[in-house]
């Protein structure tokens, strides 16, 4: 029962991690029809100037507040200078993204130093409860709940809002939302914007829970959130809590009870959902 | 003679390396219906997409209340007064029909959800299934749906793309009186196959055949002129 409660709250907090990126990256999909190769760099630099804002002010906080900045200054430059030349053709921004990345993560080491750098839980994050047999993180706790906190926020935001309705229809029919007046190039510069912030807070959610951070995180969680994205459906905000939450859970499973499938497990999971729903599970019917 | 509202010059539009138009030209009055008639795939849908930037013309000139709108993105076309109802409607499926109306509506304002009212008075039918996906609804309340959503703005100008297509005949009774309706708010241009009803609602027709404006004058004219209708539309 212990054991049964530690691997399901280690695979939501995994989860929550990876929907944070995969939301951004399901949305820029959905919406701008943008395969964005690059989003792991924001994932790792929010990481890294959220640390170190952490470690100079002392201020888990604040340092979150600078990883929620990065990401947004990083995301309408990316927006502004490589993807808008490149809407519409899926192979220039596969490459110029995928180029882009490299660029993020060589700029790390540039900047930072190519040394992984440790990174301790906030005080009054540490530790653990103790419930009986059962001892519970507390820094993964509150990564589950800052995820389904960020989860509510943007899905009220998404069907109570108007800017919300406009990105859903968008995501259905791009043209008609233009010719109903609407500035889809602003819509697509809040999305991207959005989508950024939201994986530079996962980087710097990650950095405690991981312990360290380094320079090629972003690439290896961006895999993950590239395949939560398929499961879930192009374009569906929910169906990327719901995939990421499966495929988080998945891998703790799989780390515990048959470790040398731990890595093979999303690729599994993946070519099962395409097999049957190739659609992705949640995945919006284009009008 | 009333005031000119839209006028095309020449227009030339190319899709690719396609050059689907190669010289519409036709000018709609204020108040009128100037309808848009010709055999399939002859480019009266290409004509709407192209005054509404989607696919942009390649030369010509279009003005909309003496503006030249050509060159414009389509977002802003719209914004100068232009409502269009697409030849497949364009409804977000996924979305109620409350809130399809609601991504139309520019300025939420008294007015606009007075002429929101007025409209749902035209299509009771929105009303009823006003919480249901608009993916959901027949094709009728669709096109119903297509149209309000076009007039819920103070649009000085609607482009109705073959509001009759795939309809009942019963349905297309109803699509017809609502358009009538509709004439006495604001100015229209039709595309419209269903020859009954273009020569019951048009003020003016412009005959397009293979991408080029071949004919254009009063509706009276034409429905006299058999030659013409067999020649471009294969009737009569
Ligand atoms: N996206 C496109 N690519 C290539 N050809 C097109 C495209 N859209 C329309 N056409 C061609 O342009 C011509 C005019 O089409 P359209 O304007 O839809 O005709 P209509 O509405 O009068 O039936 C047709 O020959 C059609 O095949
Ligand atoms: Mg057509």
């Amino acid at each position: 029962m212990d054991l049964l409660i530690s691997l399901i709250i280690n695979g939501l907090a995994t989860g929550m991690l990876i929907f944070l990126l995969a939301a951004g990256l399901t949305l820029i999909f959905g919406l701008m029809d943008v395969l964005n190769f690059s989003h792991g760099g924001l994932f790792v630099w929010g990481a890294y100037t959220g640390v170190f804002t952490y470690i100079i002010t002392e201020s888990f906080i604040v340092g979150i507040m600078v990883a929620i900045l990065t990401g947004m200054v990083l995301g309408f430059l990316m927006e502004k200078l490589i993807i808008t030349p490149v809407y519409g053709n899926h192979v220039q921004q596969i490459l110029i993204t995928l180029g882009f990345m490299l660029v993020l993560q060589e700029m790390i080491k540039v900047v930072f130093g190519p040394n992984a750098i440790p990174v301790k839980v906030p005080d009054y994050l540490a530790g653990s409860w103790e419930m009986g047999e059962v001892i519970i993180i507390k820094y993964r706790i509150f990564i589950i709940v800052v995820g389904f906190i960020v989860f509510g926020v943007f899905h009220y935001i998404l069907t109570h809002t108007k800017i919300g309705l406009i990105v859903r229809a968008g995501v259905m029919n791009k043209e008609m939302v233009q010719a109903l007046g609407i500035n889809i190039k602003k819509v697509f510069l809040f999305v991207f914007m959005t989508g950024a912030a939201l994986a530079a807070i996962g980087g710097m959610l990650m950095a405690p829970y991981s312990g360290s951070i380094y320079a090629e995180m972003g690439m290896e969680f961006a895999i993950l959130g590239f395949i939560v994205v398929v499961i879930g459906g192009m374009g569906s905000f929910s169906g990327s809590l719901l995939a990421a939450i499966l495929v988080g859970l998945a891998g703790s499973f799989m780390a515990y009870y048959i470790p040398f499938l731990s890595l093979a497990v999303n690729m599994i999971l993946m070519a099962i959902v395409l097999i049957f729903r190739p659609q992705g599970l949640f995945r919006m019917a284009k009008e | 003679m009333m005031e000119s509202l839209l006028k095309l010059h020449n227009i030339q539009t190319h899709i690719g390396q396609f050059h689907i138009l190669q010289g519409i030209q036709f000018e709609a009055r204020v108040g009128e219906v100037s309808v848009l008639l010709g055999r399939n795939g002859a480019g009266k849908t290409t004509t709407l997409k192209t005054i509404m930037g989607l696919t942009p013309a390649s030369s010509g000139s279009i003005t909309f209340l003496n503006e030249e709108i050509s060159k414009k993105p389509t977002y802003e076309i719209a914004n100068t007064g232009i409502g269009y109802v697409p030849e497949d409607q364009g409804i977000f499926a996924q979305l109620t029909v409350e809130e399809n109306i609601k991504v139309a509506m520019r300025k939420e304002t008294s007015e606009a959800f007075e002429r929101q009212e007025y409209v749902l008075t035209l299509f009771p039918d929105l009303k009823k299934f006003w919480k249901k996906a608009g993916g959901n609804l027949s094709g009728g309340q669709k096109q119903m749906l297509a149209m309000a959503r076009a007039f819920v703005n103070d649009s000085k100008l609607l482009l109705i793309d073959e509001p009759s297509k795939g309809l009942a005949p019963i349905v297309v009774e109803k699509v017809m009186e609502a358009i009538m309706e509709m004439k006495k708010r604001t100015t229209i241009v039709l595309v419209e196959q269903n020859f009954f009803m273009a020569s019951r609602i048009g003020d003016t027709f412009t005959l397009i055949d293979d991408g080029r404006t071949v004919h254009t004058g009063a509706m009276n004219e034409l429905i006299s002129d058999d030659a013409m209708k067999h020649k471009y539309l294969g009737i009569g």
